[in-house]
């Protein structure tokens, strides 16, 4: 085979490609990390698909490179979970409507030496509080994600700025949950986590959940159809047709009843129409 | 460390189970980079063929940078062609963010310093030993490059399979131009970094040996192509 043939067979590989994808109906869907490595869309979407015929591609990066990516252009529906950042993006013209979609909560999982004695608590400015002055390890995000943002509004909350014992005390990781919590594991360090992603994670070691129930680690979760006028690419009934199935009776029963160990991780609450 | 006896023991059940996510898996990374490859030394090897043969004001300064992309970081390369590929960029008209094809169009960026300086290096040392020679046939200098690339091009294999090796390797490019879609851009080092994040070890490590194993199959296969190849040649 000559060098020429191989190019012109990668070129027709690539061809093919894109013309499959322009053929069938597909959507992106800019995603937090929460839904995606919970498994939630592995249960969920094939049941949409196969009613509807659209394929749903998710893109599962954190709630701030979401948004960026959306505001690009490159999707068609935003999922995620940082309220205040959604609204922002509604104002500026990038997505049509925001609904609420579902919720579950925050937890602080921690290792069982418990070194700042949080376990059990169940008011979560009191236990950061406990944590910064005992100095135990923290692990952040640190990757302007929605649990990233809710973690920094909690701090503030407490009138704590953990950032003034960066890389001592308080660890930035600047990556995703599942890393993250890899880290703070590693190190021993206490870890703000939404409730679905740590009932699904398996590298729980001897970490458990120590404080939880508090009103403020209420997790809000919202979908978006990004806005035809502002990027003409998107592929809007269909988005809109998903966003339409996700808040639908059926939509939210499948979501109630996406379990793990028998544990449901997210609580439909989409506005009954 | 028993979760390493685990991988393995996984990693071969994974590959006997004849699971058909794991094939579109596999058959995927090795798409994409193969056809990296194959379109970085397309690419390269004329580049680094006719820089090997050619004298001229600030050959030093090209090599320098030449040879300094072959450190591009993956995670640079995947930006930058995000940013173009983008619906809101300039080639973003192409449709061909969070595609296979944006994911081969990242690695052969990648790889092609790397082919491009390997292949200098070594089709320099070849021509000091023509130069004569093609001087006695006056030969163009395109003639020279094509006489170079052939003469060599056993050797230039393992050029190739040092971008090959490059490509499928990486996850900070794919990543970002790919989107880890399932079903879709989802190849092993991606996955890889799912199943870590999943906080699922061991079945990341298994699909790590898969991927080695990948990667040794592909190279053995090679090796043995150049073997016959140079044995007819010898008859």
């Amino acid at each position: 085979m000559t060098i020429a043939r191989l190019i012109a067979s990668t070129a027709l590989t690539l061809g093919l490609a894109g013309a499959a994808i322009a053929q069938e109906q597909s959507i992106i869907v800019q995603s937090t990390t929460s839904t995606a490595n919970s498994g939630l869309y592995d249960y969920l979407l094939p049941i949409y698909t196969a009613e509807s015929g659209i394929t749903v591609n998710v893109v599962a990066v954190g709630t701030g490179q979401a948004i960026k990516n959306a505001e690009n252009c490159d999707g068609d529906l935003l999922l995620v979970h940082a309220k205040p950042s959604e609204e922002k993006f509604v104002e500026a013209g990038f997505g049509t409507t925001r609904t609420d979609l579902m919720y579950n909560d925050f937890v602080i999982v921690g290792p069982e030496a418990d070194p700042a004695g949080v376990k059990g608590m169940d008011d979560v400015e009191a236990a950061l509080t406990k944590i910064s002055e005992a100095g135990a390890l923290f692990a952040s995000r640190g990757d302007d994600s929605g649990t990233h943002k809710k973690e920094v509004a909690l701090w503030k909350d407490a009138g704590i700025d953990p950032t003034a014992a960066s890389g001592e005390w308080y660890r930035e990781t600047g990556s995703g949950m599942g890393a993250t919590l890899n880290a703070g594991i590693g190190m021993g360090a206490y870890v703000l986590t939404d409730r679905a992603t740590w009932i699904s994670f398996q590298n729980k070691q001897d970490y458990a959940i120590e404080v939880e129930g508090d009103e403020n680690l209420f997790n809000q979760y919202g979908v978006i159809p990004v806005n035809p006028e502002k990027c003409p690419s998107v592929k809007i009934d269909a988005a809109q047709d998903f966003a339409d199935w996700l808040i639908s009776d059926e939509g939210q029963k499948v979501i109630a009843d996406y379990k793990i160990d028998g544990q449901q991780l997210f609580f439909p609450n989409a506005p009954k129409s | 460390m028993q979760s390493i006896g685990e991988a393995f023991h996984l990693a071969l059940s994974l590959v006997l189970s004849g699971e058909a996510d794991l094939y579109e898996i596999v058959g995927l990374s090795l798409r994409v980079s193969l056809s990296a490859t194959v379109l970085a030394c397309g690419i390269g090897l004329p580049i680094g063929a006719l820089i090997a043969v050619s004298r001229f004001r600030g050959r030093g300064l090209v090599l320098i940078v030449m040879n300094a992309l072959m450190g591009l970081p993956p995670v640079v390369v995947g930006l930058l062609v995000y940013l173009y590929l983008s619906r809101s960029g300039p080639l973003g008209f192409l449709g061909l963010l969070y595609t296979p094809g944006a994911m081969i169009f990242a690695q052969t960026i990648l790889i092609v310093p790397i082919v491009a300086a390997l292949s200098r290096q070594l089709l320099e040392d070849l021509h000091a030993e023509y130069a004569e020679q093609f001087r006695s046939l006056c030969l163009t200098r395109w003639q020279s490059v094509a006489t170079l690339l052939w003469d060599g091009r056993y050797a230039l294999l393992t050029v190739g399979l040092a971008g090959f090796g490059r490509a499928v390797a990486e996850v900070g490019a794919v990543i970002i131009v790919g989107g880890n879609i399932d079903h879709l851009t989802r190849v092993m080092t991606t996955a890889i970094a799912l199943e870590t994040s999943k906080g699922d070890l061991p079945l990341a490590l298994a699909l790590g040996i898969i991927l080695l194993v990948l990667a040794l199959g592909v190279n053995a296969g090679v090796q043995a192509l150049r073997m016959t190849a140079a044995r007819q040649a010898h008859v």
